[in-house]
C-alpha cells in the first residue's frame, strides 16, 4: 500500500531557525534507510509558508491568501510517499523519524493512505477471504494429501 | 492498536539485517535465523507488556547478539573467536554488507529458482512460510521444506557469506535480479490459478529491488530493474474490468494508471541511463515500458522508438518471447503482414510449443489480415494452452467471434 506521510510544524515558530548541520545529517541518515528499506517512492521538502498561498474557493467566489500563515497549527513542511507492507509499519517507520528542530518545538507526522480500488494490505474484507478460502481449496485439490 | 501485530510489523521491518548481521556472527544460516526467531519471541512476551522500546532494531540485535554469543560460549568456552565475538558485539557497524551478502546468498546459483525465490521472501522480506506458500499456491509444508533444504544446500556448499568480487559479480548480480524479476512476475500475471494479479507479491518484489538500488546505487541494471517493475505495476489499476476480466493495453483507462508508480520509474530509467554503462536487458526493457507510461493515447505511442528497443532487446537477450513481443511493435508500426512474418519465424520453436500468448498473437494477425478461419483454430489452441481462467474465457471469445466472421 501507498501512503503520504506529510512532516509539519507549527505556523507561529516557522523560519524562527535554521536547521544545524547536525539535523540535515540526521534526517539524510533516515532517507536513506528508508531507501534501503526500499519503501521510499519519493519525497521533497518545501519552502517555508512564506513563499506561498492559499486559493480559496467558497460560495462560487475564488480568493488568494498569501502566506506564511502564521495562525496554523500545522504547516507543511515536506512529504514522503512510501510503498509498505501495512499502514502499521508505516507507524512505525514514522516513529524513527529524527526531530527537526527548526520546524518548532512540536512536530507532527501525518501519514495518509492512498485511496486505492483495492487495498488488499490492510483491511481483511469477506472478498479477499474469499479469495483467500479458494487458494486454499484449490491447493488442497492440487495436491491431495498436503504435500 | 493490537499489540502482537504491531510486533510482527517491526519485526518484518527489521529481520533481515538482523538474520544477516547474526549470519555474519555465528557463520550459519539456520542457526542465524534460529536466533532472530527467539528474539522475536522475546519481543513478543515483553514490548505488549514494556511497551515498544525507542530503537526496536537496536532492542532486537541486542537481545539475539546476547543470545548467539551465550551460545558460542557455552560450546566453546576457551576459543579465540569468542573474544573476537565479543568486541563485534560492542563495537557499532553498518549492517549493509551483511544485507547484501544475505541477498547474495538467498540468490545463490547452487539453489534452484523456486529455493531462491522461497529464501528471498522468508530471509529478506521476513514473511512467514505459511504467507509465502499462499503467495506461490503450494502447501505449507512444501514451502517449509523447501526452505530447510535450501539452507541445508548452502552449508553443504560452503557458500561463503560476502557479497561477490568484482569479477564474479555481474553473474551473481544477475542471478539476484532473475529471482527478484520472477517474484515480481508471480505477482503481475499469476502463471495459474484464478488470480489475474497478486499485487501484494509483486509490491514485496519492487520493494527488494529498490533495497538492491539502495545498497548498490552504481549498478544500473537495478535501477532498470526498479524501473520495469514500477512502469509495469503502474498498469495494475486499469488491468482488471469491474467484472474482473483482463483489460488489454491498447483497451486500458490510461487515467488509471498510477502516476506516482509512473513517475518513480522514469525516474529510476534516469538513474539507470545516468550511470553512462551499456544498457542491459532490464534496462532496455523499461524504455519499452517508459514509451507506454508516456503515450497519453494508444495512438499517441512511439512504436519505432518501441520497435527500436525491441532490436537492442533481441541482441542484448534473445528469446522467443522478446520476439514475439517485438511483432507485436511490428504490427502497429509496420502493419499484420510484417508482424505475421516475425510470429511465423517463432511457430517451430519447441520453446513456444505450450505458450498460449504465440497463439494468441498469430490469431490476433489472422484476423487482422481477414483470415478468419484459420484465425479461429489458432485462437481456440491457444484456449486450450491459457493457464488462468480469464484468460481462456477470452480466447474463446474471439475464437468464436472470427469463426463467425469466417
Amino acid at each position: 500500500m501507498k501512503v503520504m506521510v506529510m512532516i509539519k510544524g507549527s505556523g507561529a515558530d516557522e523560519g524562527k531557525a535554521t536547521p544545524t548541520q547536525e539535523m540535515f545529517e540526521a534526517m539524510t541518515a533516515y532517507n536513506e534507510r528508508l531507501a534501503k528499506a526500499g519503501i521510499l517512492l519519493d519525497g521533497a521538502g518545501l519552502r517555508p509558508s512564506s513563499a506561498g498561498a492559499k486559493v480559496i474557493l467558497e460560495g462560487g467566489t475564488t480568493s488568494v491568501v498569501d502566506g506564511p500563515f502564521t495562525e496554523a497549527k500545522e504547516i507543511i513542511a515536506g512529504y514522503w510517499i512510501w510503498q509498505v507492507n501495512s499502514f502499521e509499519e508505516a507507524l512505525e517507520w514514522a516513529k524513527q523519524c529524527p526531530v527537526d528542530t527548526s520546524l518548532g518545538a512540536r512536530q507532527v507526522l501525518e501519514i495518509r493512505p492512498y485511496a486505492e480500488a483495492e487495498d488488499f494490505g490492510e483491511a481483511y474484507t469477506p472478498e479477499i477471504q474469499e479469495r483467500e478460502e479458494r487458494i486454499t481449496a484449490e491447493v488442497e485439490a492440487r495436491h491431495g494429501d498436503g504435500n | 492498536m493490537d499489540a502482537r501485530r504491531t510486533v510482527e510489523t517491526v519485526w518484518r521491518m527489521h529481520s533481515a539485517r538482523l538474520v544477516a548481521s547474526l549470519t555474519k556472527l555465528v557463520r550459519d544460516l539456520a542457526l542465524a535465523e534460529e536466533i532472530a526467531q527467539e528474539a522475536f519471541v522475546n519481543a513478543l512476551e515483553q514490548w505488549p507488556e514494556k511497551g515498544i522500546p525507542d530503537d526496536p532494531a537496536a532492542w532486537l540485535m541486542t537481545v539475539a547478539r546476547r543470545r548467539a554469543i551465550d551460545l558460542i560460549r557455552r560450546e566453546r568456552s576457551r576459543d579465540q573467536k569468542y573474544a573476537q565475538l565479543a568486541t563485534r558485539l560492542t563495537t557499532p557497524r553498518d549492517t549493509d554488507d551483511d544485507l547484501l551478502s544475505l541477498i547474495f546468498v538467498a540468490c545463490h546459483p547452487v539453489l534452484s529458482q523456486q529455493s531462491r525465490a522461497a529464501l528471498t521472501l522468508r530471509l529478506i522480506g521476513g514473511l512467514t512460510t505459511d504467507e509465502i506458500a499462499r503467495a506461490f499456491l503450494v502447501p505449507s509444508a512444501t514451502v517449509g521444506q523447501r526452505i530447510s533444504r535450501a539452507k541445508r544446500t548452502i552449508a553443504e556448499a560452503e557458500v561463503p557469506f560476502a557479497v561477490p568480487d568484482a569479477d564474479e559479480l555481474p553473474a551473481r548480480l544477475a542471478a539476484v535480479l532473475e529471482v527478484i524479476y520472477l517474484i515480481f512476475n508471480e505477482g503481475y500475471a499469476a502463471t495459474s490459478g484464478d488470480e489475474w494479479i497478486r499485487r501484494d507479491l509483486a509490491e514485496q518484489a519492487m520493494r527488494f529491488g529498490r533495497m538492491l538500488a539502495g545498497l548498490m546505487p552504481r549498478e544500473p541494471e537495478v535501477h532498470g530493474l526498479v524501473a520495469l517493475m514500477a512502469l509495469q505495476a503502474s498498469r495494475f489499476p486499469a488491468r482488471t474490468g469491474p467484472d474482473g476480466r483482463p483489460v488489454l493495453l491498447p483497451d486500458q483507462d490510461r487515467s488509471r494508471w498510477d502516476r506516482t508508480l509512473i513517475a518513480h520509474g522514469l525516474a529510476a530509467l534516469a538513474r539507470a541511463r545516468s550511470l553512462r554503462k551499456p544498457l542491459g536487458p532490464y534496462t532496455v526493457q523499461a524504455a519499452i515500458a517508459a514509451c507506454h507510461a508516456r503515450a497519453v493515447r494508444f495512438e499517441d505511442t512511439d512504436w519505432e522508438a518501441i520497435v527500436a528497443l525491441y532490436d537492442a532487446l533481441s541482441q542484448l537477450a534473445p528469446s522467443p518471447v522478446v520476439e514475439l513481443n517485438r511483432a507485436v511493435a511490428v504490427l502497429h508500426l509496420d502493419g499484420p503482414r510484417a508482424a505475421l512474418a516475425v510470429v511465423d519465424a517463432l511457430r517451430d520453436d519447441p520453446r513456444m510449443a505450450g505458450y498460449h500468448l504465440l497463439g494468441a498473437v498469430r490469431g490476433d494477425l489472422l484476423v487482422r489480415l481477414g483470415e478468419y478461419a484459420e484465425a479461429a483454430e489458432e485462437l481456440e489452441r491457444a484456449a486450450g494452452l491459457a493457464p488462468t481462467r480469464h484468460e481462456r474465457t477470452m480466447l474463446l471469445e474471439r475464437a468464436a467471434s472470427a469463426a463467425a466472421a469466417a
